[in-house]
């Protein structure tokens, strides 16, 4: 196995999804597949080879610091969920359920 | 308007000439899509008020002759944001977006007259090879409507190949355009990274992720292509280099052209008739007096994981933004505010989705950086090299652009290898930036085939110039799929 059920329920927790069960042993099987596939790059001599994540010519792309006209606030509310008086509105951090 | 037998120039010259207006054509474009919709499914979203009011404004102008896209209609990929119009990338998590701004290449193709007329599905943010991922529908190919559309622009594929628009805008990431093109009989585009402005493109994997035109013809692609391209200070990873008339000396044909033909590309897995199609399509160019040449590309092979390790890498980064607070889906009765971003991605993203992200959040953490990320960026190394070696004495490369023809609904979707491997021959162009191009090549079993044609970077026009000679000798665009009461 390349990766355990115990390992996808912790990556799916770092990247804040809940999984089922059902779910766990469907991710798992498929992720072992895909991580198996992925294995066959340890096969290739890889000394003194320089990374590529990025094929763009263009570094350290300079602009004038001047001053452009933002985004109006009230356009970008728009798609907010919840507000009140033009702040985002959120649920309690602490759970509401524990205080009471 | 039928697009089955009107390229750009001839719709154009109609519009100077005033044999139609931009209205009548804009209305009869919807009539089409009405009519068709209900067999094939490609549109999410229809813009038909604004798109009529923008006819009824260009018809009070006039279109002008050097105006070449003026009053065209074109459908959009429902992953480039448009202002005023839902966006969704086909997932329940941006259901109700409704984007404050619009995409680059949208004001672009405004500059340019160009009028949006619907959002086209797409497999869930891009993710998919059939559009068999979107949380909203199934968009069914336009050739037999038991079969997978490709993916993950499937939407805009069909729309094209099946006469509803003339053009649409699509995004490849690792054969997003190229694929659906070829499985629908089409002409597909994938740019030089850095062509195209990316401001815009709800984002994926932002060092593959590229937009590119779907057309029926060669000459329509070019011409719609660079309406799109050019520098855009809003994305710094597009280039300063001057944008080339992609259409000046398309028709100058392919004499001496140098054609690298990589074998790895006909290796197993590659069905025998799209081999052979593939096969007739190089003897073809031959007859046009190019000269063809067997290559080797020895590291190709490695394209699929490299690109499963940093696409997702890349992905768990870019969808890190969707949790319910500033826009998009939320999730109904939360406790706090951690259950707000846990039910909302849990509730919003599809599997497939997920699945990457949490391969994405695998191969980037701690113990697994240097054995799956790291190694997966040294090989993309590797696979520049192969084709910087190819490109010093080539001028394209030719291949398919798929090693089968479109297949049936369900056949792959809980196969996630299997799916994959449907990008094996063009997702190496993405990871070297390399533009590339599929041109219908003839059919297996009733089903399009596709010549791939990848040329050297920001040499777009050789690869265009390469797929006209071969398009105008073979004229496969002429056969239609029997739709919407053509049969």
């Amino acid at each position: 196995m390349a990766i355990s059920a115990e390992e996808v329920r912790h990556v799916a927790a770092l990247a804040k999804m809940a999984v089922t069960d059902e779910e766990l042993t469907k991710f798992t099987a498929q992720m072992d597949d895909i991580l198996g596939m992925v294995e066959q790059l340890q096969e290739v001599d890889t000394t003194d080879v320089p990374m590529t994540y990025n094929v763009t010519d263009a570094r350290n792309v300079m602009r004038p610091d001047e001053a452009v006209p933002g985004t109006d606030r009230a356009e970008l509310m728009k798609n907010v969920p919840e507000s009140e008086d033009g702040y985002i509105k959120v649920p309690a951090i602490i759970d509401e359920s524990e205080e009471g | 308007m039928n697009y089955f037998e009107n390229d750009l120039t001839t719709l154009h010259a109609g519009l100077v000439n005033k044999q139609f207006s931009v209205v009548e054509l804009v209305k009869e474009t919807f009539a089409t899509i009405k009519q068709r919709e209900p067999q094939l499914e490609a549109f999410l979203a229809l813009n038909e008020e604004a798109a009529l009011k923008q006819a009824a404004t260009l018809d009070e102008q006039g279109i002008a002759p050097d105006q070449l896209l003026a009053g065209i209609p074109v459908g959009i990929k429902d992953n480039i944001v448009t202002k005023g119009l839902t966006t969704t990338a086909a997932s329940k998590i941006l259901e109700n977006f409704n984007p404050i701004y619009d995409a680059t290449v949208m004001e672009k193709l405004a500059e340019a007259g160009m009028i949006n007329v619907g959002k086209l599905n797409l497999d869930e943010f891009a993710m998919g090879s059939s559009t068999e991922t979107s949380a909203f529908k199934q968009t069914k190919n336009a050739w037999d409507q038991t079969k997978v559309p490709g993916g993950s622009s499937g939407g805009p594929a069909v729309a094209v190949a099946a006469g509803e628009i003339p053009v649409a805008l699509g995004s490849d990431t690792g054969g997003s355009v190229r694929q659906p093109a070829t499985f629908n009989g089409v002409v597909g585009t994938k740019p030089t990274y850095g062509r195209v402005s990316r401001y815009g493109l709800i984002a994926f994997s932002s060092s593959l992720d590229e937009i590119g035109p779907i057309t029926r013809t060669v000459k329509d692609n070019a011409l719609v292509l660079g309406a799109i391209a050019g520098h855009d200070d809003h994305d710094l990873t597009t280039s300063s280099k001057e944008v080339p008339d992609f259409t000046a000396g398309i028709e100058d044909g392919v004499k001496g052209l140098r054609i690298a033909v990589p074998k790895e590309y006909f290796a197993a897995g590659v069905a025998d008739g799209v081999k052979d199609a593939i096969k007739q399509a190089l003897a073809e160019m031959e007859k046009l007096g190019a000269v063809v040449d067997e290559v080797s590309l020895p590291y190709s092979k490695y394209g699929v994981p490299i690109y499963y390790v940093q696409a997702c890498a890349e992905a768990s980064s870019n969808l890190q933004r969707y949790d319910g607070i500033r826009y998009g889906f939320r999730a109904k009765d939360v406790k706090n505010l951690e259950d707000v971003y846990v039910r909302t991605r849990t509730e919003g993203f599809g599997p497939e989705v997920k699945r990457r992200i949490m391969l994405g959040t695998y191969v980037l953490a701690a113990g697994s950086y240097d054995k799956f990320f790291k190694k997966a960026a040294q090989v993309r190394t590797l696979v520049c090299r192969d084709f910087a070696r190819v490109f010093k004495d080539h001028d394209v490369i030719m291949a398919p652009t798929t090693a089968t023809p479109a297949f049936s609904f369900g056949a792959k979707v809980d196969d996630p290898v299997a799916m994959y491997m449907n990008d094996v021959l063009t997702i190496p162009s993405n990871l070297a930036g390399l533009p590339g191009m599929s041109v219908p090549a003839g059919f297996v079993d009733g089903m399009p085939v596709g010549l791939h044609i990848i040329a050297n970077s920001f040499d777009e026009q050789t690869m265009y110039r390469a797929a006209y000679a071969y398009e105008q000798a073979t004229r496969f665009f002429e056969n239609v799929p029997a739709i919407g009461g053509q049969n």
